[in-house]
């Protein structure tokens, strides 16, 4: 605050821009962003430790609820790693069902950022479009699946629910209303000056920075890095289905909007063919309540980006160690990057560009010692003791009441 | 006196165009949500909005001005009613007209976004200042083309009254065509003084909360939200007695009739451009502004002129 031009305005943990908690300091000079501050761990769940303390089947459903828009994406990522832990010969109609769920999937988490996107640059009008086109995918999930966002449809050995030629058919259906609403966003997006003015220019990120700083999906590839999981290391189906990855050169907040409705076309491409050469045959094989020791890292081309799973087996009926690496970790480096320079305007869009998702990217938080250089974990006693201080500190005292409950919870 | 007092507290004064600002802004927002494929409020949504805020517990913060704080949304408040009362409405001429009223109304129309300002600056939140520093930047980008546009057609009548520019078009039947270019102006330059969007950019709710009105609450929220739907009447009254002069001799019913046509003729113009476009950033709107909007104000000018010269004469 010396410097009376320079100052810092806290983007957060409660934000408007925000859907979820996660603190941005940006430091302004006038409209120009000079710096930002990213501090992850408001929306930090515990979710690794928690798969680690159940069975494999419990922590699949817990792993499924890492992220409320690709719920599919992580549980195939996490079941992809048992099975290969397991050995486990999947069918292959339940690849293709997989297949089916993730496209879907990517599909709707395609045209919710679209609105998003659209709300962050004031152009609401967008939002509620996109969301009411959303609509048609997301009661194609409830009606293969019987949920709209968290679908249960995985499992180890394969998927819990058949698709019949009726739903088959009604699929194709929604995916040809979906198919032309597209094409008026691609119009849409390509076209409208003041989308193509808030969007262009905005929030570069090279083609070397996106390698350097190991951006993941359509942010990498708005960048000409044609990185995409589906046809750099295939799993489910992706090996068969004919698909072409989209990329562009803009390097810029556009390019990402570009990428995305392209997607979207690709997407309904593979859904028919899918549709159309699903095998026949059995959906699961049994699994074994126990998997035998070993390790195994499961990729997985979320709509986001990359999701990298680990698993770790120890021959019980927990896993040892779960790992999880959401596509927006990945990328918040990225976003760091790219705001530099730019004007306060652009940080919504910028930030929302990468479509971030901060409760599946939570970390632990490592307290850093500014003098002694020395990062550690605070423990639950630090953290409780700290707190009683603090609010010592304000002239609240708890201790009393503290005896109070600890008495009665002992008789 | 009593006739006075009648005409500025109730009809057509502050209870007259309080009501019609809360119907305007219903119209507006039911047209904005039809536009997008939403139901909208019911009529009645401005109204309990109002009420509810009126009730609500007004919080001041510690760190702000509150003498500034306090009085600012009132300023605001009074000088749109009234600029709204020298505003002819259903006959050629206002409740009292006078020689320069046309340029009274403009500047009464200025102080709101200045208050806005000072209640912003004052309130000292991060937020809001960022907010009233961009509302003066917009101030000084869009109200050069609204003054030249605006002024450009009572410089065709060679008066600054609106009395005379409404009597000078009724002798001219359709020359007000001529200023088709100075309306369009305008009702852009009039998105940025009712701070909607493409140029929402002072409450930004994206990037910087509420902008202006990140810190009020309460009663003085509920007169900044008052304030705003009456500039958008007295700006939409306005432009329709500048740019569409006619209707103003057929009697006070038929008049009134016209005026409120009028009126939600521009109203569903301004949701329109709310509709269509997405918010523009500062700097890109004070480019637009002078470059674009600046130059289109000056063809009108030079247009007027040019007619003035060699037609009218």
């Amino acid at each position: 605050m010396r410097d009376s031009n320079k100052f810092k305005i806290p983007i957060g943990p409660q934000h408007p821009a925000l859907k979820e908690p996660e603190s941005f300091s940006v430091a302004l000079r006038g409209e120009k962003i000079l710096g930002v501050d990213i501090r992850l761990g408001y929306n930090h769940r515990g979710i690794e430790k928690a798969a680690e303390e159940r069975t494999y089947i419990q922590s699949l459903y817990i792993i499924e609820r890492i992220c409320g828009i690709c719920s599919h994406s992580h549980s195939t990522c996490f079941v992809q790693a048992v099975e290969e832990i397991a050995a486990l010969e999947v069918p292959k109609r339940a690849l293709y069902i997989r297949t089916l769920i993730g496209e879907l999937e990517r599909v709707h988490s395609h045209l919710l950022w679209l609105g998003v996107a659209g709300h962050e640059i004031g152009f609401d009008t967008l939002l509620m479009y996109t969301w009411r086109d959303r609509e048609v995918v997301m009661d194609l999930l409830a009606l293969l699946t019987g949920n709209r966002v968290n679908y249960g449809v995985n499992t180890y050995g394969g998927v819990r629910r058949d698709i019949s030629p009726e739903q088959a058919r009604e699929i194709l259906k929604g995916v040809d209303i979906l198919e032309e609403r597209t094409k008026y966003y691609i119009e849409v997006a390509t076209q409208e000056v003041t989308i193509i003015q808030r969007l262009s220019g905005v929030g570069v990120l090279s083609r070397e920075d996106a390698l350097k700083l190991d951006a993941v999906g359509p942010t990498a590839r708005a960048c000409g890095v044609a990185r995409d999981i589906r046809k750099d290391d295939p799993y489910s189906a992706y090996a068969e289905v004919p698909f072409s990855v989209i990329t562009d050169d803009h390097c810029d907040v556009y390019g990402r909007t570009v990428v995305r409705v392209k997607e979207l076309m690709e997407s309904y491409k593979i859904i028919r063919y899918v549709l159309k050469n699903m095998p026949e045959g059995p959906i699961a094989i049994k699994a074994p309540r126990k998997i035998p020791a070993g390790e195994a890292l499961g990729r997985y081309e979320a709509p986001r980006g990359e999701d990298v799973h680990y698993v770790k087996a120890n021959g019980t009926e927990k896993p040892e160690r779960v790992k999880v690496r959401a596509p927006t970790l990945a990328n918040l480096q990225a976003v760091k990057h790219m705001l530099k320079d730019r004007y306060l305007a652009d940080m919504p869009i910028v930030i929302a560009a990468i479509d971030p998702c901060f409760s599946c990217t939570d970390r632990m938080i490592a307290v850093g010692y500014v003098d002694s250089n020395k990062a550690e974990v605070i423990n639950w006693e630090a953290l409780r003791s700290y707190g009683i201080e603090w609010y010592r500190g304000k002239g609240i005292d708890f201790s009393k009441l503290n005896k109070e409950f600890s008495r009665r919870a002992i008789s | 006196m009593l006739y006075t007092l009648f005409y500025i507290l109730i009809f057509p004064g502050f209870l007259f165009v309080s009501c019609f600002g809360l119907l305007a802004e219903f119209i507006d927002r039911r047209l904005y949500a039809r536009m997008q494929n939403r139901m909208g409020p019911p009529w009645f949504q401005p109204i309990a909005d109002f009420i509810k805020l009126i009730a609500k517990e007004e919080v001041i913060p510690s760190a702000a001005n509150p003498r500034m704080f306090e009085a600012a949304p009132l300023f605001a408040l009074a000088s749109c009613v009234c600029a709204f009362l020298y505003i002819p409405l259903w006959r050629a001429g206002s409740l009292s007209p006078f020689n320069g009223d046309l340029i009274v109304v403009l500047y009464l129309l200025t102080i709101p976004t200045l208050a806005f300002f000072i209640g912003g600056w004052y309130s000292t939140s991060l937020f809001s200042r960022i907010g009233s520093v961009r509302c003066l930047s917009q101030l000084f980008a869009y109200e050069v083309p609204l003054f030249m546009s605006i002024l450009s057609c009572a410089l065709l009548a060679n008066t600054w009254s609106f009395s005379q520019v409404i009597a000078f078009y009724r002798a001219h039947p359709g020359l007000w065509l001529v200023n088709i270019l100075g309306f369009g102006v305008s009702l852009v330059a009039l998105l940025g003084k009712l701070e909607k969007v493409p140029f929402d950019i002072p409450e930004a709710e994206t990037e910087i909360v509420a902008g202006v009105f990140t810190e009020y609450s309460g009663r003085r929220l509920a007169l900044l939200r008052l304030t705003l739907d009456i500039e958008l009447v007295v700006g939409a009254a306005l432009l329709a007695a500048v740019f569409l002069p006619f209707g103003f001799c057929c009697g006070p019913l038929w008049g009134f009739v016209f005026f409120i046509i009028k009126v939600l003729l521009i109203i569903g113009l301004l949701s329109l451009c709310r509709t269509i476009f997405s918010r523009l950033r500062i700097d890109q709107m004070i480019n637009f502004c002078w470059k674009v909007l600046v130059p289109v104000a000056l063809v009108q000018l030079v247009i007027n002129l040019v007619i003035k010269g060699v037609i009218i004469r």
